[in-house]
This record gives structure tokens, C-alpha cells and sequence, in this order.
């Protein structure tokens, strides 16, 4: 109990200190909300300018995206701002995150939990139900099921990501951007059709990274279409798994990442 | 602490500005000895910058394949190609994202030294800006450019001019962009807190100045207003578009006399919005 008093006057902080600045909180919230749409909008204008890309029409296209950008906006609303680590590792503050009684991650996540960006998911789920509208879906349980969980396991991954990507920052402190390839980089890997891309640099990101089972695969088995990669249909179903893949590694190297950590002597 | 008095120096009746042109260059270097500290956040960096070249790239490569006769706006593959990756250096040139150093000394109140010191405020941003600037062409455009080169077929310009025009376009852009971002950090001499504004600008600098596509791909008029009555193709979208020859050479010149003016207007417009502040810090009494 005492514990999860103490996450409660963490977040209680946050909250205090997002209803000091209201006029700027809510320029924030709007400006979270265009954020969203300019990502769906930028795939949009890309769609307009041809009648399909990569094989895919638009109304498969806007599937794709909001697919990706659900799994992504749950996933930056709640470990978004884990990539401030690197801050928090030159500056020290993280001594004094360490010294608490409390689980490290969740504390991190508390102190930093960016609200404003709670509107971002009314927009990407906003988006899916369109794409659910204009594309021919032939309803069927497990479909459903797919449906549901595919964001679930998107967020999951993208968490994973964040993880992965902000623990750089115990090894290496002037890790500077190299994360966003991946979080950013990721989720605008996403949001098109995977066979967009080519070569090698398909390979790595879709399949050893494992971003194609985010919205693409999940996308294909919804639409009933054969994936011209040449994957079988229920590659759609695989996304859980990837999923917990990458939050059993992303685990993994955190802990080993906090064990590392030394301070900055500062 | 001989020969140092707090006499100002005397300064050349023939040549009145040799102090303000040292000043100026002693500011520059600065800023450019700022960012060469950063050895690792540089190669960071670049690395970030090349992975999303391949997005990019191939994205619109992609576009340019579904296109009936492959040219999406105008832009042929090898266009397309040059835009992206060129733009990927250009990014940090220009620098669009991330920089709250002006909103941070408001808060803070440390800006009041800035007005003590013998150098306009907004020199004493723009100066240290070419520097980084000048930094970032050598160690942050050349990176992706040699990428793109080896992974991909990119257009070589062919008219005679059209590498000091994009030298001259990227200065224009350089100044437009710092001239933009102080005017935002600036709201915070009236909101205290610009992390609104810098947000809206952090948004809407990508998409409007056309990094996520080109803005030829949206409809003639749209893209026509954009130019005229926004600063923000010129920060990416003209030295680009005039880069890879999009258009005619006197279209392709009369892009970056826009952008110049652009520019110009953003300085005064510095100037008047500095002034204004400094009014209200004194009324202030901060």
C-alpha cells in the first residue's frame, strides 16, 4: 500500500505541476493532437500522389497507418519519455531515482508521464475505425480477435523499443539520437506497406527487428490479401509473440543496464 | 591582467567595422567550437539521420514506381533520391528542431546579461548559429550524402550555377531558420513558458518546410501559398528544389530571392520583437 502511495504522489506532482501552466498544457494537448494527424496526413499526401504504392491502395494504406499509429501513441503515452534517461544519467537525477524504495522503470515512467499526449490515441483510434470503414472486412471471430489485440502488441513492441533504446544510455551517455532510429525511425518503418522498402534494409527492420509484425502482418490477414513478400497468412497472428520477444529482451537488458550503471561521479 | 583596461577600443576611422566584423567572427568560431565537443552526439546523430534517409528514399521511390511515367510532381527517381538524402544533411544545417536556449535564459532571467554585452542580442544568436551551422555542413551533411551516393542513384546537377545558388540558398535558410526559432523561443518573454509554441513549430517546421514529402505534391495552389505566405519552404524545400533543378533557372534564382526576403523580413521582424521584450523586462523590473 505504501508503495503505491508513493507512485500516487509522484503522478500527484505531475499533475500539480500541468495545472500551474494550463494555458501551455493545453497548447500542448492541441499541439499533441496535430502530431498525430500530420503522421497520418504526411501517408495521406504520399497516397494522393500516385493511385497505389508498393501494390497497396489507399484505403489499405490508412489500415496500415492507423494500425501503427495506435500501437505507437499507447506505447509513447505511457514509456515515451523514457528517452530522457540519457538526460537523467549526465545530470545525476537518476542517483536519486535509484535510492528510492521503488521500482526504477515505474518511477521513470511517473515522474514523466507526458499527458498531453493522451489525445494522440482518440486521434490514431479515430483513424482505425475509418479504415475499418472503407475497407471490405470479412468479419470473422478470429479476425476480431486480431483486430483487438494487434494495437496491444504494437504498444507492447513499441514499449520494448523505447526500453531498448533509452538503456543505450547507461553504456554509452552521449547516445545522443541514435534511439530514435528506432522509436521514431520504427514507427515511421510502420506506417507504410513493408514491401515499400528493399533490399537488406527491409530485411533487418521488418523481420530482425521484427517492425513488419506491427501493422503490416496483422493489416494483411484483416484484409484477406496474400502478402507479396510471400509470408503465409497467419504470419498476421504472430505479433503477440513478437511482442513478448522483444519485452523479454528489452527486460533483460535493463536490468543490465541499471547494474551497470555507475553514477557520473558529479 | 596587464594591457587590459576598460577603455573601449579605438576603432579605425577607415575602416569603421573591423571590431564588429572581429566580434562577429569571434562569436562564429565559438559556436563552432561549441559543436565540435560533441564527437560521439555527432556520429549519433548522423547515424539517426542516414536510417531515415532509407525510410524516406524508398518511400518515395516507391511513389515515383506507382506513378504513371514515374515522375510523382515533376520529381524523376534520381531526384527524388538526391531531395531525400541531401535533405538529411541539410536537417541538421538547418537545424529546425530542439533549440529553447533563448526561451531557457527568459525563464531563468539570465537573458538580462545578454542585454549588457556591446553586441545586438539577436547577433549574439545568429553569429554562434552560422558556426554551428558551418560545423554541421562539414561533419553532419557530408555523412548521409556519401550513403546516399553508394546506396542509391542520385542526381548530379548539371547547370554551371546551380552549386553556388544552393550555397547561397543554404545561407538563406540557415538565418531564416534561426531567425524563426528565436522569434518563437521570444513568446516566452510574454508566456514564460514557450514549450507550446517551440512544439507547434518543432510539428509544423517538417511537414511545411518539406521534409516529410516534397511540397509539390500537394495541389499547385496550396504549395504557391505556402512559398509566399510562409516562411518554411525555404528552410529545406528551396535549397532543394534548387539543388536538383526542378525548375527553369530563372524560376530556380527567383526561389532564392524569396527566400532572401523571407529572411530579411524575420530578422526586422527579430529586431522589433527584441526591442518590445526589452521595453516589458524593464517594466518588469526583471
Amino acid at each position: 500500500m505504501a508503495e503505491l502511495r508513493a507512485y500516487a504522489a509522484l503522478f500527484g506532482g505531475q499533475w500539480r505541476s500541468l495545472l500551474s501552466y494550463r494555458a501551455s498544457f493545453i497548447v500542448e494537448m492541441i499541439t499533441n493532437i496535430g502530431g498525430t494527424a500530420l503522421d497520418v496526413l504526411a501517408v495521406l499526401v504520399i497516397f494522393q500522389a500516385t493511385s497505389t504504392v508498393a501494390g497497396f491502395t489507399l484505403s489499405q494504406g490508412l489500415l496500415i497507418v492507423s494500425l501503427s499509429s495506435c500501437a505507437f501513441a499507447l506505447a509513447d503515452f505511457t514509456v515515451g519519455n523514457i528517452d530522457r534517461l540519457k538526460t537523467y544519467v549526465r545530470t545525476g537525477a537518476m542517483d536519486a531515482v535509484l535510492v528510492r524504495p521503488l521500482g526504477v522503470l515505474m518511477q521513470l515512467v511517473l515522474m514523466d508521464l507526458p499527458l498531453r499526449k493522451a489525445l494522440r490515441l482518440v486521434v490514431g483510434f479515430g483513424v482505425l475505425a475509418v479504415a475499418l470503414t472503407v475497407n471490405p472486412i470479412d468479419w470473422t471471430p478470429a479476425r476480431v480477435t486480431l483486430l483487438v489485440i494487434t494495437p496491444l502488441a504494437g504498444a507492447v513492441f513499441f514499449a520494448s523499443i523505447f526500453v531498448l533504446s533509452a538503456s543505450l544510455a547507461f553504456w554509452w551517455v552521449d547516445s545522443g539520437e541514435v534511439g530514435s532510429a528506432f522509436t521514431y525511425g520504427g514507427r515511421d518503418f510502420t506506417a507504410y506497406p513493408t514491401p515499400v522498402y528493399a533490399g537488406w534494409f527491409r530485411a533487418v527492420f521488418a523481420y530482425g527487428l521484427g517492425f513488419g509484425f506491427v501493422a503490416y502482418q496483422p493489416a494483411l490477414a484483416l484484409l484477406g490479401r496474400a502478402d507479396p513478400l510471400g509470408l503465409p497468412t497467419w504470419a498476421g497472428f504472430v505479433s503477440p509473440l513478437v511482442a513478448l520477444v522483444a519485452a523479454a529482451l528489452a527486460a533483460a537488458v535493463w536490468r543490465s543496464g541499471i547494474r551497470h550503471y555507475r553514477s557520473t561521479g558529479s | 591582467m596587464d594591457g587590459l583596461d576598460a577603455r573601449v577600443p579605438q576603432i579605425s576611422p577607415r575602416r569603421p567595422f573591423r571590431d564588429s566584423f572581429a566580434t562577429f567572427g569571434a562569436l562564429a568560431w565559438s559556436g563552432f567550437q561549441r559543436y565540435a565537443t560533441y564527437r560521439q552526439a555527432t556520429i549519433a546523430g548522423s547515424f539517426t539521420n542516414i536510417v531515415f534517409g532509407f525510410l524516406r528514399c524508398y518511400v518515395l521511390l516507391a511513389v515515383a514506381a506507382g506513378v504513371a511515367g514515374g515522375r510523382p510532381a515533376g520529381y524523376g527517381p534520381e531526384q527524388l533520391a538526391t531531395f531525400v538524402w541531401v535533405g538529411q544533411g541539410l536537417l541538421t544545417v538547418v537545424s529546425l528542431w530542439g533549440w529553447t536556449e533563448l526561451s531557457d535564459r527568459i525563464r531563468s532571467g539570465e537573458v538580462t546579461a545578454d542585454l549588457l554585452r556591446p553586441v545586438h542580442p539577436v547577433i549574439g544568436y545568429l553569429a554562434p548559429d552560422l558556426g554551428r551551422a558551418w560545423h554541421a555542413m562539414i561533419f553532419r551533411f557530408v555523412p548521409p550524402l556519401v550513403v546516399g551516393l553508394i546506396f542509391f542513384d542520385l542526381y548530379l546537377p548539371g547547370r554551371w550555377f546551380t552549386v553556388p545558388l544552393f550555397a547561397v540558398s543554404i545561407v538563406f535558410a540557415v538565418i531564416g531558420s534561426l531567425a524563426m526559432r528565436f522569434l518563437v523561443n521570444a513568446t516566452a518573454y510574454w508566456l514564460h513558458d514557450a514549450r507550446g509554441p517551440i512544439m507547434l513549430w518543432t510539428l509544423s517546421a517538417g511537414v511545411l518546410a518539406g521534409l516529410y514529402f516534397p511540397l509539390r505534391f500537394l495541389p499547385d495552389w496550396l504549395a504557391v501559398t505556402l512559398w509566399v505566405a510562409t516562411p518554411f519552404p525555404g528552410f529545406l524545400q528551396t535549397p532543394l528544389d534548387v539543388l536538383i533543378e526542378r525548375d527553369a533557372a530563372p524560376l530556380q534564382a527567383g526561389l532564392v530571392v524569396l527566400q532572401a526576403v523571407w529572411a530579411a523580413v524575420l530578422l526586422a521582424l527579430c529586431a522589433v520583437v527584441q526591442r518590445r521584450a526589452e521595453r516589458r523586462l524593464v517594466a518588469q523590473g526583471g
